[in-house]
């Protein structure tokens, strides 16, 4: 039993002060004090999830707008998403990528009809905001806005809850985003998250905040969840967390990302790092990112070995733990091309001894998006 | 029921007659959060005072625990093996670890005592 005795000097989101009044246990990540659990427990967070509502602050990611004429085509120098075709209203997936054809971060970009609205992971933001700027031609703006929150409100409830406050939410489909007046306070909502379960990500600005998120704490069914519960909901969703399982090596097709690559971009090859792409989607990528499903009760977590069954190293897990919803283990990760065949026996490689497990499907818990 | 005694390491000894049982504390299950597989040692190891002789894992994490005192396996608990849930609701009771014999009594009394292991955890605070 360790004890975690850093004291670095942390930052924290606007919620810090209702966090310590929830009793959430505060832990580093990305450089700021983040809620890892409440008293619940993160099981009983990711499950309360799947349920019914669970209420995440995410405000140490990065968001940003980007206005101008010609955003969406400078945009798209740095990803291989189509962000010209992104009509007004929706959101999208994509990655941004370095010049080697790896992946600087993954984001999500929003048409908000004057402006694209950006929101980026937390522990990359100062990278992808110098390297957004250094493509931007005269008359397109990256605003950073620090002075912005953003609460996640994820599972089957949490729609049916929020729209009591502002009707319209309901009538967004999955990444359909819009902005609306919650509880007196200008939200931009999108109807996405990170969970794979149905719900919305709103950005609010800093000084409501906190009155934002005791508005939605306040509804039927929603109760506070930590980083413990994000982790473990998306990964059984499936869902690539960058600096795990996606890094400046890996590339969007090694890593299973080929879908975020709008049809456009895949005949024109106009992005940085486009060769690398092009080069694995003609000849098939070394590896891949695959599900991995360890047998029995066993987790296995990132960095662990991976073998074909009774063979030689085939890859490496990236994100592994425990799944409350599936009730078992469940992991992630890199496997050699031709190893990474459906339902192929792998040996999980746990501090010395092999650990029976397969290829799995991803996601390990089906979607429940509102398409 | 004997006393417990306590290791900086956050684990309990128990020892009765010549056998003494180890688990993990109450701030220890804490700490972890919902445990979900436990690695137990087998009947018959003998282990080294300090050494890493079974594992705990939780949602979030893997962690050693240590043999506070050598000794010499004679039991692990397959009830936690079961249902690991029981270190969370009964740290010191039914979810016990593992059973150590041939160990060294003054060993055993010279780990802290309960006043001694809270004092400690208040240093930790």
């Amino acid at each position: 039993m360790a004890e975690n005795t850093s004291s670095e000097t942390l930052l924290e989101t606007p919620l810090a002060s209702l966090h310590r009044e929830l009793g959430g246990r505060m832990v580093p990540f990305a450089g700021y004090s983040m809620p890892v659990q409440y008293p619940l427990g993160i099981m009983g967070e990711h499950l309360h999830t799947r349920a019914a509502a669970g209420l995440f602050d995410v405000s140490h990611m990065g968001q940003a707008e980007l206005v101008g004429e010609g955003a969406a085509a400078a945009l798209e120098k740095l990803t291989p998403a189509d962000v010209q075709a992104l009509k007004p209203g929706r959101q999208r997936y994509g990655v941004l990528m370095t010049e080697t054809g790896g992946i600087l971060d993954d984001f999500m970009v929003a048409n908000l009809g004057d402006r694209l609205f950006l929101v980026l992971n937390a522990s990359r933001k100062h990278l992808d905001i110098p390297a957004i700027e250094a493509v931007l031609p005269t008359g397109v703006r990256l605003n950073p806005l620090p002075d912005r929150a953003l609460i996640a409100l994820q599972g089957p409830a949490a729609v049916a809850a929020i729209a009591t406050l502002a009707p319209g939410i309901a009538q967004l489909t999955f990444m359909g985003i819009g902005q609306f007046t919650i509880a007196g306070i200008p939200a931009i909502v999108s109807r996405s998250g990170y969970t794979g379960e149905d719900g919305v990500e709103v950005s609010v600005p800093a000084d409501q905040a906190e009155a934002f998120a005791r508005a939605l704490l306040a509804l039927p069914g929603v109760q506070p969840a930590g980083l413990g519960a994000r982790d473990s909901l998306r990964l059984e969703a499936g869902l690539c967390l960058y600096g795990n399982d996606l890094d400046e090596t890996t590339s969007p097709v090694e890593a299973n990302l080929v879908w975020s690559i709008g049809k456009r971009r895949r005949m024109a090859f106009d992005f940085l790092g486009a060769e690398r792409v092009r080069e694995e989607l003609d000849n098939g990528p070394k590896r891949l990112r695959v599900g991995i499903l360890p047998e029995g009760r066993q987790p296995a977590r990132g960095h662990t070995p991976v073998h074909a069954r009774g063979g030689e190293a085939v890859g490496e897990i990236t994100s592994g733990g425990f799944g409350p919803s599936v009730n078992g283990p469940v992991a992630m990760g890199y496997l050699a091309r031709a190893a990474a065949t459906d339902n192929a026996p792998l040996d999980l490689m746990v501090r010395g001894k092999a650990l029976p497990g397969r290829v799995a499907a991803l996601p390990f818990t089906p979607h429940r998006y509102a398409r | 029921m004997a006393e417990l005694r306590f290791t900086k390491d956050h684990e309990w000894v128990r020892l009765e007659g010549d056998v003494a049982t180890i688990g993990i504390t109450d701030h220890a299950q804490n700490a972890l959060g919902d445990v979900v597989f436990v690695d137990l040692p087998e009947a018959g190891r003998e282990v080294a005072e300090g050494e890493a002789c079974a594992v705990v894992e939780s949602v979030k994490a893997a962690s050693d625990v240590y043999a506070p005192v050598a000794g010499r396996v004679v039991e692990s608990n397959a009830g936690v093996a079961e249902n690991p849930a029981l270190i969370n609701s009964d740290p010191t009771g039914d979810g016990w670890f593992f059973k150590l014999t041939a160990v060294d009594e003054a060993a055993i009394a010279a780990l802290m005592d309960e006043a001694a292991y809270a004092a400690f955890l208040e240093t930790l605070a």
